[in-house]
Protein backbone atom coordinates (compact mmCIF):
# COMPACT_ATOMS: atom_id res chain seq x y z
CA UNK A 1 0.00 0.00 0.00
CA UNK A 2 2.39 2.24 0.79
CA UNK A 3 4.30 2.26 -2.36
CA UNK A 4 1.54 4.14 -4.02
CA UNK A 5 2.05 6.53 -0.98
CA UNK A 6 3.20 10.06 -2.77
CA UNK A 7 4.58 12.33 -0.61
CA UNK A 8 7.00 14.81 -2.10
CA UNK A 9 5.73 14.29 -5.69
CA UNK A 10 5.05 17.90 -6.53
CA UNK A 11 5.23 17.66 -10.93
CA UNK A 12 7.93 19.78 -12.92
CA UNK A 13 6.69 23.28 -12.52
CA UNK A 14 6.33 23.32 -16.53
CA UNK A 15 3.63 20.40 -15.74
CA UNK A 16 1.05 23.02 -14.93
CA UNK A 17 2.02 26.07 -15.84
CA UNK A 18 1.82 25.01 -19.13
CA UNK A 19 -2.25 24.34 -18.71
CA UNK A 20 -2.04 27.49 -16.27
CA UNK A 21 -0.57 29.79 -19.33
CA UNK A 22 -2.90 28.22 -22.26
CA UNK A 23 -6.23 28.53 -20.35
CA UNK A 24 -6.69 32.67 -20.37
CA UNK A 25 -6.29 32.78 -24.04
CA UNK A 26 -9.48 31.05 -24.47
CA UNK A 27 -11.25 33.44 -22.50
CA UNK A 28 -9.25 36.33 -24.67
CA UNK A 29 -10.50 34.52 -28.00
CA UNK A 30 -14.20 34.27 -26.13
CA UNK A 31 -14.19 37.78 -25.31
CA UNK A 32 -13.26 38.84 -29.03
CA UNK A 33 -15.63 36.40 -30.49
CA UNK A 34 -18.23 38.02 -28.74
CA UNK A 35 -17.28 41.79 -29.76
CA UNK A 36 -17.00 40.76 -33.47
CA UNK A 37 -20.43 38.56 -33.35
CA UNK A 38 -22.16 41.19 -31.06
CA UNK A 39 -25.64 40.62 -29.60
CA UNK A 40 -26.64 38.08 -32.17
CA UNK A 41 -24.50 35.70 -30.04
CA UNK A 42 -26.18 35.74 -27.07
CA UNK A 43 -29.96 35.74 -28.52
CA UNK A 44 -29.99 31.90 -27.88
CA UNK A 45 -27.93 29.00 -26.78
CA UNK A 46 -27.73 27.49 -29.95
CA UNK A 47 -26.62 29.98 -31.88
CA UNK A 48 -23.27 28.54 -33.66
CA UNK A 49 -21.49 32.02 -32.06
CA UNK A 50 -22.90 30.49 -28.36
CA UNK A 51 -21.89 26.74 -29.30
CA UNK A 52 -18.16 28.34 -29.69
CA UNK A 53 -18.38 30.69 -26.76
CA UNK A 54 -19.49 27.95 -24.37
CA UNK A 55 -16.51 25.52 -25.73
CA UNK A 56 -14.23 28.15 -25.42
CA UNK A 57 -14.72 29.04 -21.95
CA UNK A 58 -15.25 25.54 -20.81
CA UNK A 59 -12.96 23.45 -22.61
CA UNK A 60 -10.65 25.91 -23.65
CA UNK A 61 -10.42 27.87 -20.40
CA UNK A 62 -11.94 25.73 -17.16
CA UNK A 63 -10.76 22.39 -18.67
CA UNK A 64 -7.55 23.64 -19.55
CA UNK A 65 -6.67 25.09 -15.94
CA UNK A 66 -8.19 22.09 -14.03
CA UNK A 67 -6.60 19.32 -15.68
CA UNK A 68 -3.31 21.73 -14.45
CA UNK A 69 -4.76 22.03 -11.17
CA UNK A 70 -5.35 18.20 -10.43
CA UNK A 71 -1.21 17.30 -11.89
CA UNK A 72 -0.33 19.54 -8.78
CA UNK A 73 -3.38 18.99 -6.73
CA UNK A 74 -3.15 15.26 -6.65
CA UNK A 75 -0.18 14.48 -4.66
CA UNK A 76 -0.63 17.24 -2.30
CA UNK A 77 -4.07 16.36 -1.23
CA UNK A 78 -4.44 12.87 -1.38
CA UNK A 79 -0.88 11.46 -1.87
CA UNK A 80 -1.76 10.02 -5.63
CA UNK A 81 1.40 9.52 -7.43
CA UNK A 82 0.08 10.68 -11.15
CA UNK A 83 2.36 8.55 -13.43
CA UNK A 84 4.80 10.44 -15.70
CA UNK A 85 3.17 13.65 -15.24
CA UNK A 86 5.20 15.47 -17.79
CA UNK A 87 5.25 13.27 -20.43
CA UNK A 88 1.39 13.07 -19.87
CA UNK A 89 1.11 16.66 -19.57
CA UNK A 90 3.35 17.09 -22.89
CA UNK A 91 1.34 14.82 -24.51
CA UNK A 92 -2.23 15.35 -23.72
CA UNK A 93 -1.82 19.62 -23.70
CA UNK A 94 -1.50 20.30 -27.14
CA UNK A 95 -3.59 17.91 -28.36
CA UNK A 96 -6.28 18.86 -25.99
CA UNK A 97 -5.47 22.47 -27.70
CA UNK A 98 -5.72 21.05 -31.04
CA UNK A 99 -8.92 19.50 -30.60
CA UNK A 100 -10.47 22.30 -28.47
CA UNK A 101 -9.80 24.74 -31.24
CA UNK A 102 -10.79 22.13 -34.01
CA UNK A 103 -14.23 21.88 -32.24
CA UNK A 104 -15.06 25.63 -31.58
CA UNK A 105 -14.22 26.25 -35.48
CA UNK A 106 -16.24 23.37 -36.35
CA UNK A 107 -19.09 24.54 -34.28
CA UNK A 108 -18.49 28.55 -35.46
CA UNK A 109 -18.28 27.69 -38.93
CA UNK A 110 -20.71 24.79 -38.99
CA UNK A 111 -18.05 22.89 -40.56
CA UNK A 112 -18.67 18.95 -39.26
CA UNK A 113 -15.39 17.77 -40.84
CA UNK A 114 -13.76 19.93 -37.78
CA UNK A 115 -16.18 18.40 -35.90
CA UNK A 116 -14.34 14.82 -36.88
CA UNK A 117 -11.19 15.76 -36.40
CA UNK A 118 -11.63 16.96 -33.04
CA UNK A 119 -13.52 13.69 -31.47
CA UNK A 120 -10.15 10.99 -31.61
CA UNK A 121 -7.92 13.60 -30.38
CA UNK A 122 -10.52 14.63 -27.39
CA UNK A 123 -10.77 10.97 -26.71
CA UNK A 124 -7.47 10.20 -27.10
CA UNK A 125 -6.49 13.14 -25.05
CA UNK A 126 -8.86 13.21 -22.08
CA UNK A 127 -9.22 9.49 -22.12
CA UNK A 128 -5.43 9.14 -21.64
CA UNK A 129 -5.51 12.25 -18.90
CA UNK A 130 -8.82 10.13 -17.52
CA UNK A 131 -6.83 6.97 -17.39
CA UNK A 132 -4.17 8.35 -15.35
CA UNK A 133 -5.51 10.72 -13.24
CA UNK A 134 -7.76 7.73 -12.03
CA UNK A 135 -5.33 5.32 -11.58
CA UNK A 136 -3.20 7.87 -8.98
CA UNK A 137 -6.78 8.21 -7.38
CA UNK A 138 -7.68 5.09 -6.60
CA UNK A 139 -4.22 3.64 -5.68
CA UNK A 140 -3.63 6.19 -2.83
CA UNK A 141 -4.14 5.37 0.47
CA UNK A 142 -5.38 7.91 1.43
CA UNK A 143 -9.01 8.55 2.82
CA UNK A 144 -11.93 11.79 2.57
CA UNK A 145 -14.50 12.89 0.90
CA UNK A 146 -11.84 15.29 -1.49
CA UNK A 147 -10.80 12.12 -2.85
CA UNK A 148 -14.42 10.73 -3.35
CA UNK A 149 -15.08 13.94 -5.03
CA UNK A 150 -12.01 13.60 -7.28
CA UNK A 151 -13.09 10.15 -7.87
CA UNK A 152 -16.54 11.26 -9.21
CA UNK A 153 -15.08 14.03 -11.03
CA UNK A 154 -12.68 12.30 -13.01
CA UNK A 155 -15.63 9.41 -13.90
CA UNK A 156 -17.98 12.40 -14.59
CA UNK A 157 -15.30 13.93 -17.22
CA UNK A 158 -15.26 10.71 -19.08
CA UNK A 159 -18.76 10.70 -19.32
CA UNK A 160 -19.18 14.52 -20.65
CA UNK A 161 -16.65 13.42 -23.21
CA UNK A 162 -18.36 10.64 -24.49
CA UNK A 163 -21.35 12.07 -24.61
CA UNK A 164 -19.75 15.29 -25.97
CA UNK A 165 -18.14 12.88 -28.75
CA UNK A 166 -21.24 11.46 -29.49
CA UNK A 167 -22.88 14.73 -30.13
CA UNK A 168 -20.21 15.61 -32.21
CA UNK A 169 -20.20 12.82 -34.65
CA UNK A 170 -24.21 13.33 -35.02
CA UNK A 171 -23.65 16.72 -35.81
CA UNK A 172 -21.26 15.45 -38.64
CA UNK A 173 -22.95 12.87 -40.02
CA UNK A 174 -26.13 13.64 -39.26
CA UNK A 175 -27.15 10.81 -37.14
CA UNK A 176 -30.67 10.28 -35.89
CA UNK A 177 -30.31 11.45 -31.89
CA UNK A 178 -32.11 13.79 -29.60
CA UNK A 179 -29.47 16.00 -29.99
CA UNK A 180 -31.10 18.80 -28.06
CA UNK A 181 -31.77 16.14 -24.94
CA UNK A 182 -28.24 14.84 -25.07
CA UNK A 183 -26.51 18.11 -24.92
CA UNK A 184 -28.62 18.50 -21.68
CA UNK A 185 -27.07 15.96 -20.50
CA UNK A 186 -23.78 16.89 -21.69
CA UNK A 187 -23.89 19.57 -20.18
CA UNK A 188 -24.99 18.44 -16.99
CA UNK A 189 -22.40 15.77 -16.56
CA UNK A 190 -19.57 18.92 -17.84
CA UNK A 191 -20.70 21.35 -15.73
CA UNK A 192 -21.82 19.77 -12.65
CA UNK A 193 -21.03 16.05 -12.33
CA UNK A 194 -17.29 17.32 -13.15
CA UNK A 195 -16.87 20.83 -12.67
CA UNK A 196 -18.70 21.59 -9.77
CA UNK A 197 -18.17 18.23 -8.05
CA UNK A 198 -14.11 19.18 -8.31
CA UNK A 199 -15.01 22.49 -7.38
CA UNK A 200 -16.36 21.60 -4.02
CA UNK A 201 -14.36 18.45 -3.38
CA UNK A 202 -11.24 21.11 -3.66
CA UNK A 203 -13.11 24.05 -2.03
CA UNK A 204 -13.11 21.05 1.37
CA UNK A 205 -9.51 21.81 1.41
CA UNK A 206 -8.39 24.93 0.22
CA UNK A 207 -11.51 27.13 1.48
CA UNK A 208 -10.08 26.30 5.16
CA UNK A 209 -6.44 26.20 3.91
CA UNK A 210 -6.02 29.55 2.06
CA UNK A 211 -8.59 31.47 4.97
CA UNK A 212 -8.57 29.67 7.76
CA UNK A 213 -12.10 29.00 7.88
CA UNK A 214 -13.53 26.43 10.08
CA UNK A 215 -13.66 23.27 7.81
CA UNK A 216 -17.34 22.51 5.94
CA UNK A 217 -19.38 20.07 8.40
CA UNK A 218 -19.32 17.02 7.67
CA UNK A 219 -22.59 16.32 7.09
CA UNK A 220 -22.01 18.59 4.13
CA UNK A 221 -19.57 17.09 2.89
CA UNK A 222 -20.17 13.42 3.16
CA UNK A 223 -23.85 14.18 0.96
CA UNK A 224 -23.34 16.83 -1.23
CA UNK A 225 -20.88 15.02 -3.84
CA UNK A 226 -23.12 12.09 -3.79
CA UNK A 227 -26.11 13.89 -3.79
CA UNK A 228 -25.20 15.70 -6.54
CA UNK A 229 -23.93 13.05 -8.94
CA UNK A 230 -27.35 11.28 -8.56
CA UNK A 231 -29.39 14.18 -9.57
CA UNK A 232 -27.34 14.13 -12.37
CA UNK A 233 -27.96 10.60 -13.13
CA UNK A 234 -31.20 11.67 -12.20
CA UNK A 235 -31.19 14.50 -14.67
CA UNK A 236 -29.69 11.97 -17.34
CA UNK A 237 -33.20 10.02 -17.35
CA UNK A 238 -34.64 12.80 -18.67
CA UNK A 239 -33.94 11.06 -21.94
CA UNK A 240 -36.26 8.61 -21.48
CA UNK A 241 -38.20 10.35 -19.22
CA UNK A 242 -39.37 13.82 -20.06
CA UNK A 243 -41.86 15.13 -18.17
CA UNK A 244 -42.60 18.58 -16.81
CA UNK A 245 -42.80 17.25 -12.70
CA UNK A 246 -40.10 14.85 -13.31
CA UNK A 247 -37.65 18.07 -14.34
CA UNK A 248 -39.07 19.81 -11.27
CA UNK A 249 -38.44 17.38 -9.27
CA UNK A 250 -34.67 16.82 -9.89
CA UNK A 251 -33.99 20.88 -10.65
CA UNK A 252 -35.04 21.92 -7.25
CA UNK A 253 -33.06 19.19 -5.42
CA UNK A 254 -30.12 20.67 -7.69
CA UNK A 255 -30.56 24.32 -7.08
CA UNK A 256 -31.42 23.77 -3.27
CA UNK A 257 -27.91 22.02 -3.02
CA UNK A 258 -25.99 24.58 -5.09
CA UNK A 259 -27.76 27.46 -2.54
CA UNK A 260 -26.15 25.55 0.64
CA UNK A 261 -22.86 24.66 -1.12
CA UNK A 262 -22.16 28.37 -1.93
CA UNK A 263 -23.93 29.86 1.30
CA UNK A 264 -22.14 27.63 3.08
CA UNK A 265 -18.84 28.86 1.31
CA UNK A 266 -20.04 32.39 1.99
CA UNK A 267 -20.68 31.86 6.05
CA UNK A 268 -17.40 30.11 6.32
CA UNK A 269 -15.39 32.71 4.70
CA UNK A 270 -17.59 35.27 6.89
CA UNK A 271 -16.76 33.99 10.09
CA UNK A 272 -13.00 33.02 8.75
CA UNK A 273 -10.20 33.33 11.83
CA UNK A 274 -7.81 35.10 8.95
CA UNK A 275 -9.20 38.87 8.42
CA UNK A 276 -6.35 39.58 5.37
CA UNK A 277 -8.37 40.02 2.21
CA UNK A 278 -6.61 39.21 -1.03
CA UNK A 279 -7.54 38.49 -4.79
CA UNK A 280 -8.38 34.76 -4.53
CA UNK A 281 -10.74 34.89 -1.06
CA UNK A 282 -12.45 37.65 -2.85
CA UNK A 283 -13.30 35.64 -6.63
CA UNK A 284 -14.06 32.89 -4.05
CA UNK A 285 -17.13 34.83 -2.86
CA UNK A 286 -18.23 36.62 -6.05
CA UNK A 287 -17.72 32.78 -7.43
CA UNK A 288 -20.10 31.78 -4.50
CA UNK A 289 -22.52 35.08 -5.22
CA UNK A 290 -22.42 34.36 -8.98
CA UNK A 291 -23.83 30.58 -7.86
CA UNK A 292 -26.47 31.79 -5.58
CA UNK A 293 -27.51 34.02 -8.60
CA UNK A 294 -27.95 30.73 -10.87
CA UNK A 295 -29.47 29.00 -7.89
CA UNK A 296 -32.14 31.95 -7.44
CA UNK A 297 -32.67 32.79 -11.28
CA UNK A 298 -32.89 29.04 -11.55
CA UNK A 299 -35.48 28.76 -9.32
CA UNK A 300 -37.61 31.98 -11.09
CA UNK A 301 -37.21 31.05 -14.04
CA UNK A 302 -38.84 27.42 -13.24
CA UNK A 303 -42.08 29.21 -11.18
CA UNK A 304 -42.26 31.39 -14.24
CA UNK A 305 -42.66 29.86 -17.33
CA UNK A 306 -43.01 33.21 -18.95
CA UNK A 307 -39.57 34.52 -17.82
CA UNK A 308 -38.22 30.58 -18.69
CA UNK A 309 -39.36 29.74 -21.85
CA UNK A 310 -37.01 33.22 -23.08
CA UNK A 311 -34.38 31.40 -25.24
CA UNK A 312 -32.22 34.55 -23.04
CA UNK A 313 -32.73 32.74 -19.85
CA UNK A 314 -30.32 30.41 -20.58
CA UNK A 315 -28.04 32.11 -21.66
CA UNK A 316 -28.47 34.30 -18.74
CA UNK A 317 -28.06 30.99 -16.64
CA UNK A 318 -24.74 30.20 -18.61
CA UNK A 319 -23.06 33.54 -18.03
CA UNK A 320 -23.61 33.03 -14.64
CA UNK A 321 -21.80 29.68 -14.47
CA UNK A 322 -19.21 29.67 -16.89
CA UNK A 323 -17.84 33.49 -16.40
CA UNK A 324 -19.37 34.08 -13.13
CA UNK A 325 -18.70 30.77 -10.77
CA UNK A 326 -16.03 28.86 -12.63
CA UNK A 327 -14.09 31.47 -14.51
CA UNK A 328 -13.90 33.01 -11.04
CA UNK A 329 -13.79 30.26 -9.03
CA UNK A 330 -10.59 28.76 -11.01
CA UNK A 331 -8.85 32.50 -11.41
CA UNK A 332 -8.89 32.95 -7.77
CA UNK A 333 -7.66 29.32 -7.19
CA UNK A 334 -4.50 30.27 -10.19
CA UNK A 335 -3.78 33.19 -8.37
CA UNK A 336 -2.83 31.22 -5.21
CA UNK A 337 -1.08 28.04 -6.52
CA UNK A 338 1.02 29.85 -9.29
CA UNK A 339 2.93 32.12 -6.95
CA UNK A 340 3.28 29.13 -4.68
CA UNK A 341 4.73 26.93 -7.21
CA UNK A 342 7.10 29.42 -7.74
CA UNK A 343 8.21 29.54 -4.13
CA UNK A 344 8.24 25.90 -4.29
CA UNK A 345 10.34 25.23 -7.11
CA UNK A 346 12.33 27.99 -6.36
CA UNK A 347 13.64 26.96 -2.36
CA UNK A 348 14.66 23.34 -4.26
CA UNK A 349 17.32 24.79 -5.96
CA UNK A 350 19.71 25.30 -2.82
CA UNK A 351 20.22 28.36 -2.22
CA UNK A 352 20.10 30.15 1.75
CA UNK A 353 16.47 30.56 2.32
CA UNK A 354 16.42 34.16 2.54
CA UNK A 355 17.83 34.62 -1.22
CA UNK A 356 14.43 33.07 -2.09
CA UNK A 357 11.69 35.47 -2.92
CA UNK A 358 8.66 34.89 -0.84
CA UNK A 359 5.40 34.59 -2.37
CA UNK A 360 3.98 37.98 -2.56
CA UNK A 361 7.12 38.58 -4.81
CA UNK A 362 5.38 36.33 -7.73
CA UNK A 363 2.78 38.52 -8.77
CA UNK A 364 2.14 42.37 -7.82
CA UNK A 365 -1.28 42.70 -5.63
CA UNK A 366 -2.03 45.18 -7.64
CA UNK A 367 -2.29 43.63 -10.85
CA UNK A 368 -4.58 40.97 -8.99
CA UNK A 369 -6.73 43.52 -7.77
CA UNK A 370 -6.86 45.27 -11.09
CA UNK A 371 -7.77 42.38 -12.73
CA UNK A 372 -10.43 41.08 -10.72
CA UNK A 373 -12.41 44.27 -10.70
CA UNK A 374 -11.94 44.55 -14.85
CA UNK A 375 -13.38 40.51 -14.52
CA UNK A 376 -16.38 41.69 -11.80
CA UNK A 377 -17.16 44.58 -14.76
CA UNK A 378 -16.90 41.90 -17.74
CA UNK A 379 -19.26 39.57 -15.61
CA UNK A 380 -21.91 42.47 -15.00
CA UNK A 381 -21.80 43.71 -18.80
CA UNK A 382 -22.11 39.92 -19.53
CA UNK A 383 -25.09 39.68 -17.53
CA UNK A 384 -26.31 43.16 -18.60
CA UNK A 385 -26.00 42.36 -22.18
CA UNK A 386 -28.11 39.12 -21.93
CA UNK A 387 -31.31 41.61 -21.68
CA UNK A 388 -29.58 44.38 -23.53
CA UNK A 389 -27.96 43.35 -26.46
CA UNK A 390 -26.78 46.47 -27.41
CA UNK A 391 -23.97 45.78 -24.69
CA UNK A 392 -23.16 42.48 -26.21
CA UNK A 393 -19.88 43.80 -27.87
CA UNK A 394 -18.71 46.38 -24.86
CA UNK A 395 -19.14 42.87 -22.97
CA UNK A 396 -16.66 40.92 -24.77
CA UNK A 397 -14.45 43.60 -24.99
CA UNK A 398 -14.23 43.33 -21.43
CA UNK A 399 -14.01 39.76 -20.94
CA UNK A 400 -11.21 39.92 -23.33
CA UNK A 401 -9.47 42.47 -21.76
CA UNK A 402 -9.83 41.06 -17.95
CA UNK A 403 -8.78 37.30 -19.35
CA UNK A 404 -5.78 38.63 -21.54
CA UNK A 405 -4.48 40.56 -18.22
CA UNK A 406 -4.86 37.29 -16.19
CA UNK A 407 -2.85 35.72 -18.92
CA UNK A 408 -0.48 38.66 -18.96
CA UNK A 409 0.01 37.83 -14.64
CA UNK A 410 0.49 34.37 -15.16
CA UNK A 411 2.99 34.85 -17.98
CA UNK A 412 4.50 37.43 -15.44
CA UNK A 413 4.63 34.78 -12.68
CA UNK A 414 6.47 32.64 -14.96
CA UNK A 415 9.06 35.18 -16.37
CA UNK A 416 9.83 36.22 -12.44
CA UNK A 417 10.53 32.50 -11.79
CA UNK A 418 12.94 32.18 -14.50
CA UNK A 419 14.64 35.49 -13.36
CA UNK A 420 14.90 34.37 -9.82
CA UNK A 421 16.15 30.63 -10.85
CA UNK A 422 18.91 32.21 -12.65
CA UNK A 423 20.01 34.59 -9.89
CA UNK A 424 19.56 31.58 -7.30
CA UNK A 425 21.55 29.68 -9.45
CA UNK A 426 24.47 32.11 -9.53
CA UNK A 427 24.49 32.27 -5.76
CA UNK A 428 24.28 28.67 -5.46
CA UNK A 429 27.50 28.36 -7.82
CA UNK A 430 28.87 31.47 -5.74
CA UNK A 431 28.68 29.50 -2.39
CA UNK B 1 -9.50 10.10 20.97
CA UNK B 2 -6.65 9.00 17.99
CA UNK B 3 -2.76 9.17 19.05
CA UNK B 4 -2.47 12.00 16.65
CA UNK B 5 -5.80 14.39 17.63
CA UNK B 6 -3.95 16.34 19.55
CA UNK B 7 -1.65 17.21 16.88
CA UNK B 8 -4.33 17.97 14.69
CA UNK B 9 -5.70 20.18 17.62
CA UNK B 10 -2.87 21.50 18.06
CA UNK B 11 -2.75 22.45 13.84
CA UNK B 12 -6.22 24.73 14.59
CA UNK B 13 -4.95 26.17 17.49
CA UNK B 14 -1.47 27.41 15.81
CA UNK B 15 -3.62 28.35 12.80
CA UNK B 16 -5.36 31.25 15.08
CA UNK B 17 -2.52 32.91 16.22
CA UNK B 18 -1.03 33.02 12.71
CA UNK B 19 -4.27 35.20 12.25
CA UNK B 20 -3.91 36.99 14.81
CA UNK B 21 0.02 38.02 14.16
CA UNK B 22 -0.97 38.23 10.59
CA UNK B 23 -3.96 40.35 11.45
CA UNK B 24 -1.57 42.91 13.76
CA UNK B 25 1.11 43.15 11.81
CA UNK B 26 -0.98 44.12 9.03
CA UNK B 27 -2.28 46.72 10.35
CA UNK B 28 0.88 48.24 11.89
CA UNK B 29 -0.13 47.05 15.93
CA UNK B 30 3.54 45.96 15.62
CA UNK B 31 3.48 45.53 19.52
CA UNK B 32 0.85 43.56 19.37
CA UNK B 33 1.95 41.39 16.24
CA UNK B 34 5.43 40.81 18.09
CA UNK B 35 3.75 39.37 21.04
CA UNK B 36 1.07 36.55 18.50
CA UNK B 37 4.19 36.03 16.56
CA UNK B 38 6.43 35.14 19.00
CA UNK B 39 3.46 32.72 20.40
CA UNK B 40 3.51 31.44 17.09
CA UNK B 41 7.30 30.50 16.53
CA UNK B 42 7.17 29.23 19.82
CA UNK B 43 4.13 27.01 19.68
CA UNK B 44 5.13 25.90 16.21
CA UNK B 45 8.62 24.73 17.40
CA UNK B 46 7.17 22.92 20.13
CA UNK B 47 4.68 20.92 17.15
CA UNK B 48 7.98 20.39 15.01
CA UNK B 49 9.81 19.04 17.60
CA UNK B 50 7.29 16.75 19.41
CA UNK B 51 6.36 15.22 15.85
CA UNK B 52 10.33 15.19 15.08
CA UNK B 53 11.17 13.45 18.58
CA UNK B 54 8.18 11.13 19.74
CA UNK B 55 6.03 10.57 16.40
CA UNK B 56 8.29 10.40 13.62
CA UNK B 57 10.94 7.51 15.18
CA UNK B 58 8.08 5.32 16.96
CA UNK B 59 6.26 5.64 13.60
CA UNK B 60 9.49 4.65 11.71
CA UNK B 61 10.69 2.15 14.08
CA UNK B 62 7.15 -0.05 13.65
CA UNK B 63 7.07 0.97 10.34
CA UNK B 64 10.89 0.91 8.87
CA UNK B 65 10.04 3.36 6.53
CA UNK B 66 12.60 6.00 7.48
CA UNK B 67 13.03 7.31 4.00
CA UNK B 68 9.20 7.94 3.15
CA UNK B 69 6.48 10.53 4.42
CA UNK B 70 9.03 11.34 7.65
CA UNK B 71 11.72 12.33 5.63
CA UNK B 72 9.89 14.57 3.80
CA UNK B 73 7.95 16.19 6.77
CA UNK B 74 10.87 17.24 8.45
CA UNK B 75 12.23 19.04 5.37
CA UNK B 76 9.08 21.07 5.33
CA UNK B 77 9.77 21.75 9.00
CA UNK B 78 13.05 22.97 8.26
CA UNK B 79 11.57 25.22 5.40
CA UNK B 80 9.20 26.37 7.87
CA UNK B 81 11.93 27.45 10.68
CA UNK B 82 13.39 29.15 7.68
CA UNK B 83 10.17 31.27 6.74
CA UNK B 84 9.77 32.08 10.69
CA UNK B 85 13.38 33.22 10.76
CA UNK B 86 12.15 35.62 8.12
CA UNK B 87 8.94 36.74 10.05
CA UNK B 88 11.25 36.94 13.12
CA UNK B 89 13.30 39.92 10.72
CA UNK B 90 10.66 41.71 9.68
CA UNK B 91 8.55 42.47 12.84
CA UNK B 92 12.49 43.17 14.82
CA UNK B 93 12.48 45.65 11.58
CA UNK B 94 8.79 46.66 11.61
CA UNK B 95 8.82 45.86 7.49
CA UNK B 96 5.03 45.07 6.91
CA UNK B 97 5.72 44.02 3.47
CA UNK B 98 8.46 41.41 4.20
CA UNK B 99 6.38 40.34 6.82
CA UNK B 100 3.48 39.87 4.85
CA UNK B 101 5.32 38.44 2.35
CA UNK B 102 7.08 35.32 4.30
CA UNK B 103 3.46 34.76 6.31
CA UNK B 104 1.61 34.60 3.30
CA UNK B 105 4.38 32.10 2.27
CA UNK B 106 4.68 29.94 5.66
CA UNK B 107 0.69 30.16 5.29
CA UNK B 108 0.53 28.22 1.98
CA UNK B 109 3.56 25.65 3.16
CA UNK B 110 2.14 25.23 6.78
CA UNK B 111 -1.39 24.41 5.16
CA UNK B 112 -0.52 22.12 2.88
CA UNK B 113 1.98 20.25 5.00
CA UNK B 114 -0.78 20.18 8.03
CA UNK B 115 -3.25 18.50 4.87
CA UNK B 116 -0.67 15.85 4.16
CA UNK B 117 -0.05 15.40 7.82
CA UNK B 118 -3.83 14.87 8.85
CA UNK B 119 -5.04 12.99 6.04
CA UNK B 120 -1.97 10.67 4.72
CA UNK B 121 0.41 10.33 8.05
CA UNK B 122 -1.33 10.77 11.20
CA UNK B 123 -3.82 7.94 9.94
CA UNK B 124 -0.84 5.63 8.98
CA UNK B 125 0.63 6.73 12.58
CA UNK B 126 -2.46 5.97 14.22
CA UNK B 127 -2.82 1.97 12.49
CA UNK B 128 0.94 1.41 12.84
CA UNK B 129 1.02 3.45 16.84
CA UNK B 130 -2.04 2.33 18.09
CA UNK B 131 -0.55 0.28 21.22
CA UNK B 132 2.23 2.54 21.83
CA UNK B 133 2.29 5.31 24.84
CA UNK B 134 3.08 8.32 22.17
CA UNK B 135 0.08 9.75 22.31
CA UNK B 136 0.05 10.57 26.12
CA UNK B 137 4.01 11.94 25.48
CA UNK B 138 2.71 14.38 22.94
CA UNK B 139 -0.42 15.22 24.91
CA UNK B 140 2.10 15.68 27.60
CA UNK B 141 4.78 17.76 25.38
CA UNK B 142 2.13 19.68 23.79
CA UNK B 143 0.34 20.77 27.32
CA UNK B 144 4.05 22.43 28.87
CA UNK B 145 3.98 24.76 25.95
Amino acid sequence: MHASLSFDQAPPISVPYRFFIAAPWFGVMAGLLLALSGDAALASRWTPEALALTHLVGVGFMLQAMCGALFQFIPVAVGGNVWSPKLVANTVQPMLLLATLLLVAGLLFSRPVLLSFAVPLFLLSLGGFVVVVALALWQTPATGMTLWSMRMAIGALAVTVLLGSLLAEALAHGLALPIIDLTNVHLAWGLGAWALMLLAGVSYHVVPMFQLTRPYPLWFTHWFGPVLLLLVIAWSSRLLLDEAWWTLAIALPLLTILSVYAGMTLWLQYTRRRKVHDATSIYFRVAMLAMLAFAVSGAVFLSYPEFGNDPRATVWLGVLAFAGVFVSAITGMMYKIAPFLNWLHLQRLGAPMNAVPNMKKMIPAEAMTGQLRLHVLAVLLLLAAVWQPGLARLAGIAFAASCAWLGWNLIGAARRYRSFRDQIREVVLRC
Amino acid sequence: MSITDPLFQHHKHCDKIFADAEDACANGDWAAGEQAFTLLRDQLETHFTSEEELLFPAFEQATGMTSGPTEVMRGEHRQMRDLLAQMQDAVASRDGDAFGGAAETLLILMQQHNMKEENILYPMCDNALGASDVGASLVERLNAS
